[in-house]
């Protein structure tokens, strides 16, 4: 079996407990205006540009056989239309400008990564996160993976938007330690906006999770002007107290991604939008603790 | 924002006072010990053994050095004339009136001449010593193609400035007095017997040399009685006065008896430090080892009897920490100068670690300690936390909260690895475990050991030679074998056994001159005082340097592993496996310097898998690379009966070894530094801490005797008790996979660069380099880029 990946990353500290490894899965159900990792959505491998890193060498011109790139004096023209993402140019650039986000791996390939930081898990309590993008989305590898962390003994945990079927939090469920579950808003209306899917099927999985005593760390990206009002903070807080959240973790936005969406060829639409202070977040979180929340900034 | 947080300075006026001074006297070179040296020379030579006449030379320096106590100070002596002042030795290297100047003048590293003292040299000390001094004698008896190889770059040579000392004191001197010593070594001179031991008369000279050296030392100490009575005599303030009445109560007991208290532990240890110091210009001076250990019965004692609290333990261990950093490394020149260019003397200080009897040796001083290093924040003395898995997690967090302050203090050992080293080289438990490290990583048994390193070893220029079939391209010269052409290797199978053959011949090369050097110093530069504190030369009525420890061990460094290792992934990838090049265009690219092909460059960098990544297909090579190393010197015999040992660290030879290299197939463009210790090709590891450390276990440390990792951090991934509890457990991860030591450099590549453009205001900005810490602006340029260069691990 296959998943598509975009990124393993070694020494994550702050996708769950301890020292981790984070398997980025590639493709995601909503499409959030702030995402931090917009090559994550598409569930395909993708062909990324870093402008700045290219040499003007021309060598992925005379390899690609769909003609999808074309010289453009000191740089290059990506013809998004015609790439067939094979990936051919990406091994002939030599500087490493043009890189596929997301590739095809086994899953004995991806536990081979995992294993490698085996003796940091145990020593910090640490484990692995599987992560995206949205990992539910290839849930039938997930599961296998999960499944195979749990043979050897690994703490899981499983970082969410919540927008999947029940049935398939049903497979995981026993072989996931720690759901990483993501709330953007709870209006309707705002969550169509802003992630372009329905809230309700998210807000009924945490129920269900909740119910079924699952571990559970909500996440909840702070985006100013969109989720950080007091009446929204207070909706959450009175929903959150009502289950079973072990732990509240408030990422502030931050507008870092801007880049990454200019190398996919993508318009980023929250080019003003400024990062919450410090006071901020502050705020939002003796808010959600007055609601007898464990809350804490970052992950 | 600010770089750094400082915690609050505990320390009072009087160290305020006293570090001040240490930290902005101006180094300077006096010319009093050359003066001594050269009288005493004058009127025993010829007339006296040569162990005597050492001894008689050290008495003389003993009776006439001038005795210095600086105002405020509670803990006495220096090795030179004043704070800062370092003393030449012309019997091992006799500078020229060039040396002088350029010492004096150089931008890095100086040392103040005044004119005085370059017309004593000119006019005594060098019609005295010219063709005369150790290294006349070194530089004399080394063949032609040894020669080559030191100028080519292959290997540098420890003993051509300085005298072998790497070595590291035990808890005698605490037990025993001078005048102990005396009556031992009198008792062994009784035992003697000219009929039937044929060595009688060497011990016997060399065990009467040891005596003299005791009373030169006990001389020293009441001197210092002396000089603080008169001054005691003068002082008005009565505080101060009763201090120095203090100090000649404490001087006048130690060193000739065992010490009672704390400061007398302090002063007794001082005084063997600078006794060793003065009597030679021993490679990482002298160093006291496990002090929290030794000071520990002396602590509780006086607690107990409520003679000393807490905070006069520190005060004193303040004193004496200003006291390390007074004495800066002697001036270097020449290549020396360049695989060691600073002012730090590599007394480096064991914290934590175990007892004798194996039990978990964190104490109450090693708290302490660790307070001061924050509090004090000087170069010297260097130090070192030792980690054992039965040390408790708060001592490893404890010791994290002040390397995460940037300054790299205190670098971080493995124990347990350390003393499983120690055993493998065949010592026994109890001596491995009275162990430790010292100068940068290297392992001892400490108070037992003679381990001296005799140079670096190049690895990449011999790869680069062998990649010419045995000519260096620098030069033409041809100083290798001829191991084959290179057009002729097939994969790297040939390569590597083409590589071998070099290693090889340069290893005996290296190890034939360092046998004639080690005999060198046997029969001509005994140190008799130094061997009165090392076991078993009463015993064996032997010499320090003529292997009377119970153990003698010789190191030779590997210095650039990880650039060997993407240097050979980097041909096997792109000419053997995937024939991107032909070895033909590689070389010739190389010679160009990459300029005439900016594209094959940027392949070479970007498209080579590489060490320190976690990826076998370079670690494997990183292996054969060590493993060939390791199999070529570990077990070759020394001259004093000991064992050749690996270790694999730099200091700073990584930038001058890079300096006469050209461009390499990993990316590296001619004369840039090498990758140092065993960490990665500075920016090329990319999957963070945690493959590094995978892929530098994947060496076996335990077969060498030391090993160098360097990871810089930015300040956010160690911020907070989770940023912490993260250093704590990489470092204890690591040490379960046996690796020997890791150091955390935390500061960002930002403040480095900042530095570098406005020096002034970052004066006080110390970093880790490889195995000890300097001040940023104390580094040459090249070396200052090297270290902004290395990989910054953030936050993911």
């Amino acid at each position: 079996m296959n998943a598509t990946i975009f990124n393993i990353q070694k020494f994550s500290v702050n996708d769950g407990p301890g020292i981790r490894t984070t398997v980025f899965f590639k493709g995601c159900p909503l499409a959030c205006a702030w995402c931090h990792n917009p090559e994550s959505i598409h569930p395909q491998p993708e062909l990324v540009y870093f402008n700045k890193k290219c040499i003007g060498c021309h060598l992925c011109v005379k390899v690609c056989k769909q003609n999808a790139l074309s010289a453009d004096g000191h740089k290059i023209n990506i013809d998004r239309g015609k790439c067939v993402r094979c990936g051919a140019c990406t091994e002939a650039c030599p500087t490493e400008a043009l890189q596929m986000a997301g590739k095809q791996m086994t899953l004995a390939e991806i536990m081979t990564e995992i294993d490698k930081d085996v003796v940091f898990y145990q020593q910090s309590g640490g484990g692995v996160t599987f992560s995206g993008g949205e990992p539910m989305v290839q849930i039938d590898a997930l599961e296998a993976l999960l499944k195979l962390s749990k043979a050897r003994g690994l703490h899981t945990a499983v970082d969410t938007s919540g927008h999947a079927r029940w049935q398939d939090f049903e497979r995981i469920i026993d072989y996931t330690d720690l759901f990483l579950f993501d709330i953007k808003h709870l209006e309707e209306d705002m969550h169509r906006r802003y992630t372009g899917v329905s809230n309700k099927i998210i807000i009924e999985n945490l129920r269900q999770l909740s119910a079924r005593k699952a571990a559970i760390g909500l996440r909840l990206p702070v985006i100013p002007g969109v989720n950080d009002s007091d009446t929204h903070v207070d909706e959450l807080g009175k929903l959150l107290s009502s289950l079973n959240i072990q732990k509240i973790f408030l990422l502030p936005y931050h507008g870092i991604a801007r880049g990454k969406y200019e190398r996919l060829g993508q318009a980023y639409s929250l080019d003003s939008l400024a990062e919450p202070s410090q006071m901020e977040m502050e705020r939002i979180k003796n808010r959600l603790e007055n609601f007898g929340l464990t809350v804490r900034i970052g992950g | 924002m600010p770089a750094v947080i400082r915690r609050e300075i505990g320390m009072n006026d009087r160290i305020a006072q006293l570090r001040k001074q240490s930290v902005d006297t101006v180094p300077t070179l006096s010319i009093e010990r050359a003066q001594l040296v050269t009288q005493a020379y004058k009127q025993y030579e010829g007339k006296v053994s040569i162990p005597m006449l050492r001894a008689l030379t050290f008495k003389h320096l003993m009776e006439h050095k001038t005795i210095v106590i600086n105002p405020g100070e509670l803990i006495v002596g220096e090795r030179g004339t004043a704070p800062q002042s370092a003393p030449t030795y012309p019997e091992l290297c006799c500078h020229t009136t060039e040396d002088f100047d350029v010492i004096d003048l150089r931008q890095k590293i100086f040392f103040r001449v005044d004119d005085q003292t370059k017309a004593i040299q000119r006019d005594e000390i060098i019609p005295f010593w010219r063709g005369k001094s150790m290294r006349d004698h070194l530089i004399a008896n080394m063949t032609a193609s040894w020669r080559d190889c030191y100028e080519a770059g292959i290997f540098t040579e420890f003993m051509e400035q300085r005298a072998p000392g790497h070595t590291v004191g035990d808890d005698k001197y605490y037990k025993k007095g001078f005048l102990d010593f005396k009556k031992e070594i009198e008792q062994e001179i009784e035992k003697l017997n000219d009929l039937t031991q044929m060595d009688a008369y060497d011990r016997r000279e060399q065990l009467k040399a040891m005596a003299v050296s005791c009373d030169a030392i006990i001389r020293f100490g009441i001197r210092h009685a002396e000089k603080a009575l008169e001054l005691a005599e003068k002082e008005n303030d009565l505080v101060r006065k009763a201090e120095l009445e203090k100090i000649a109560e404490v001087c006048s007991h130690v060193p000739a008896h065992a010490p009672r208290t704390f400061q007398e532990a302090l002063q007794m240890y001082w005084f063997v430090h600078l006794g060793v110091i003065t009597e030679l210009n021993t490679w990482d001076a002298f160093c006291p080892g496990k002090l929290d250990q030794h000071l520990e019965p002396f602590y509780l004692k006086e607690v107990a009897e409520g003679t000393l609290d807490r905070e006069g333990a520190k005060e004193l261990l303040e004193c004496f920490w200003v006291k390390a950093n007074n004495q800066p490394a002697p001036p270097k020149v020449g290549i020396t100068l360049k695989e060691s260019g600073t002012y730090t003397d590599f007394c480096n200080i064991n914290i934590g670690g175990i007892r004798p009897d194996g039990s978990d040796g964190v104490n109450e001083i090693s708290y302490l300690l660790l307070e001061i290093i924050d509090e004090m924040r000087t170069l010297q003395p260097s130090t070192n936390v030792q980690i054992s898995r039965k040390n408790p997690d708060r001592f490893v967090i404890e010791a994290s909260r002040v390397i995460r302050e940037g300054m790299g203090f205190p670098s971080v050992f493995n124990t347990d690895a350390v003393v499983e080293e120690l055993m493998r080289q065949g010592k026994a438990i109890e001596d491995a475990r009275v162990g430790g490290t010292s100068g940068c990583v290297e392992v001892g048994c400490f108070g037992k050991e003679a381990y001296i390193l005799t140079g670096y070893l190049n690895l990449p220029k011999i790869l680069e030679i062998t990649l010419h079939n045995g000519v260096d391209p620098r030069t033409s010269k041809k100083i290798g074998n001829e191991t084959g052409s290179p057009l002729e290797f097939k994969n790297l199978d040939d390569l590597m056994a083409a590589f071998k053959k070099q290693l090889h011949h340069f290893v005996d090369i290296k190890i034939r001159g360092n046998n004639v050097i080690e005999s060198l110093y046997a029969k001509m530069m005994p140190s008799p005082f130094l061997s009165i504190v090392v076991e078993d030369c009463i015993e064996k009525g032997k010499d320090y340097n003529n292997g009377g420890a119970r153990y003698n061990t010789r190191y030779i460094q590997g210095v650039g592993i990880a650039s060997i290792t993407d240097t050979l992934s980097s041909i096997n990838h792109h000419v053997f496996e995937n024939k991107t090049f032909t070895m033909e265009s590689l070389l010739d690219t190389l010679a160009k310097n990459f300029e005439e092909d900016p594209v094959a460059h940027q392949i070479m960098l970007n498209k080579t898998p590489r060490y320190g990544n976690d990826d076998d297909r370079a670690d494997k090579i990183m292996l054969q690379v060590f493993n060939a190393f390791h199999d070529e010197v570990t077990g070759r015999p020394t001259v004093t009966g000991g064992k050749y040992i690996i270790e694999m660290l730099p200091t700073t030879c990584h930038v001058y070894f890079g300096s006469v290299i050209g461009a390499t197939a990993e990316g590296r463009k001619a004369g840039m530094p090498l990758s140092e210790g065993i960490s990665p090709v500075q920016g090329t590891d990319r999957k963070g801490p945690t493959a590094v450390i995978k892929s530098a276990s994947k060496m076996d440390h335990l077969r060498t005797g030391g090993t160098l990792l360097n990871q810089k951090f930015t300040p956010q991934v160690v911020a907070g008790e989770e940023g912490l509890g993260h250093m704590k457990d990489l470092v204890r991860s690591y040490f379960k996979l046996d690796g020997h030591h890791i150091q955390f450099n935390v500061v960002s590549a930002d403040t480095l660069k900042a530095a570098q453009f406005d020096p002034e205001k970052y004066n006080n900005l110390i970093v880790r380099v490889a195995g000890y810490s300097d001040y940023f602006n104390n580094l040459d340029k090249s070396l200052q880029d090297e270290i902004i260069a290395r990989t910054e691990h953030h936050e993911f």
